[in-house]
């Protein structure tokens, strides 16, 4: 499993790591980020393309 | 051993190319020379953050992965010229960087004003992060901010400077801020939203002059008349930064011409081998909108297009059978932008101004708002103030 973490001080839900990996990280109905914390291993290539996109870098994953 | 693949410009789509490489299996040697004594950051902060806050490398700098932890890094050094036929780069101190490929990723720098009395202190512009931190201190409450270039980058700025107490003009040679872009209807709903926080127009007009003592003091517009000015910022676009290559046969007549999979096109319209281009700097043609090689600075674009050029190099090294397949993909990212200006949220997708006609089609302009544009039939663009979801949704009607 992988963790991912959004440092939702720096997050400004611009939503640009929801085309990468749709299945983690989706705006909500007032447009604020939600996100899965914890994804398959197969979603890693996914997450961290979500990662480079993230215009406040706001996306890390724990390992 | 084989020669490195040699990046020059160490800004994010230099840093892409080199974990992209990683990322599609490229073990061997990365070297990436860059003109900046700092490791690649994050330039968007830049015109927000960065100014209204103190900021250092260490906030704004990219994460560094394991995979690239090995990457020959030659910084506060430029390329200053290419040898193709021995497929060498000499930088600055002299070295001479021999490569297996080489990928231009030098971007842009902007455009400054050719002024009389231009060496007088106070002119400012903005692409980088000493740029700003330099800005930053002069951002003083009561300042008089003159801002030339009402892009989205001026814009920013003025938002920024105008928050931090400054006494804010903008100068801009159209109608209003961000007019090409955006279109009228939305672009004077933001200058009104930007008169609302205080911030001046001066509209269909230009700088003709500078003067003061040692400072600038004063601004001269081509209507004769004179403002007063501490501090004057010049956001009037960007030029490519391609003087290194000016020995080279590869087409610079408006960044890096290069073809789908970021290979380098010579003046007679040939493909050059193991010379790609990237980021702000390579000109494409995006299949999404026709076959005119552009310039494109957009936020996903240095990342999107250092990703294809690490897929192609990784085949190219390892004569990959697939690599003439993959360079015959079509290539076709899809432009994302944004904006932060006060509370104002833009968001963007697509290539708004090719468009012809722009039509609001959801909220109130007044309010939060999405726009449509069109060229002819086809959508090219969508922009909102808010709305993200909506705007979001439109993504996929371009892949």
């Amino acid at each position: 499993m992988i963790k991912v973490e959004v440092d939702m001080t720096k997050c400004q839900h611009y939503g640009q790591c929801v085309f990468e990996a749709p299945d983690i990280f989706r705006l909500n109905s007032d447009d604020k980020l939600e996100y899965t914390a914890e994804a398959d291993d197969s979603e890693r290539a996914n997450i961290e393309a979500a990662i480079d996109v993230c215009p406040m870098q706001a996306i890390r994953i724990v390992e | 051993m084989n020669h490195p693949v040699v990046i020059v410009g160490a800004s994010m789509g230099g840093l892409r190319t080199a974990e992209s490489l990683r990322r599609f299996g490229y073990l061997g040697p990365i070297t990436i020379i860059g003109e900046e004594a700092h490791k690649p950051y994050n330039r968007p902060p830049l015109s927000k953050e960065v100014l209204a806050n103190e900021v250092t490398h260490e906030a704004v700098a990219f994460e560094e992965r394991a995979a690239t932890a090995d990457v020959n890094w030659v910084l506060g050094t430029r390329a200053v010229s290419v040898d193709q036929e021995h497929n060498t780069v000499t930088d600055s101190s002299g070295m001479v960087h021999p490569y297996s490929a080489l990928v231009i990723a030098t971007g842009l720098r902007p455009k400054r004003l050719n002024l009389a009395n231009g060496d007088l202190a106070g002119r400012h512009a903005l692409r980088t992060l000493d740029d700003a931190i330099n800005l930053r201190a002069e951002l003083t409450p009561g300042a008089d901010v003159v801002i030339v270039g009402g892009g989205f980058i001026g814009c920013e700025v003025a938002a920024t400077a105008a928050k931090l107490g400054c006494d804010v003009t903008v100068i801009h040679h159209s109608a209003h801020p961000m007019l090409r872009p955006l279109g009228t209807e939305l672009a004077r709903q933001m200058q009104l939203r930007h008169e609302a926080e205080g911030v001046r127009f001066l509209l269909n007009r230009s700088v003709v002059g500078v003067s003061g003592d040692s400072r600038i003091r004063e601004v001269q517009i081509d209507d004769g008349s004179s403002i007063k000015c501490d501090v004057l910022i010049e956001a009037v676009g960007s030029d490519s930064n391609t003087e290194w290559l000016e020995s080279t046969n590869i087409d610079l007549s408006d960044g890096v011409l290069v073809d789908s999979a970021m290979r380098a096109i010579s003046t007679s319209g040939n493909i050059i081998p193991k010379v790609y281009a990237i980021g702000d700097v390579a000109r494409f043609a995006n299949p999404i909108f026709d076959d005119v090689p552009r310039r494109v600075e957009h936020w996903n674009i240095p990342t999107e297009t250092a990703k294809r050029a690490a897929d192609v190099i990784v085949a190219q090294l390892s004569d990959d059978e697939k690599f003439e397949s993959l360079v015959q993909e079509q290539f076709k990212p899809v432009p994302s932008f944004w904006s932060d200006q006060y509370d104002i949220h833009l968001l963007a997708f697509g290539s708004l101004s090719l468009s012809d006609t722009v039509t609001l089609v959801a909220g109130d302009v007044t309010g939060e708002c999405v726009f449509e544009y069109h060229r002819g039939d086809q959508l090219v663009g969508v922009c909102g103030i808010g709305m993200r979801s909506v705007v979001q949704s439109y993504r996929a009607k371009f892949i």
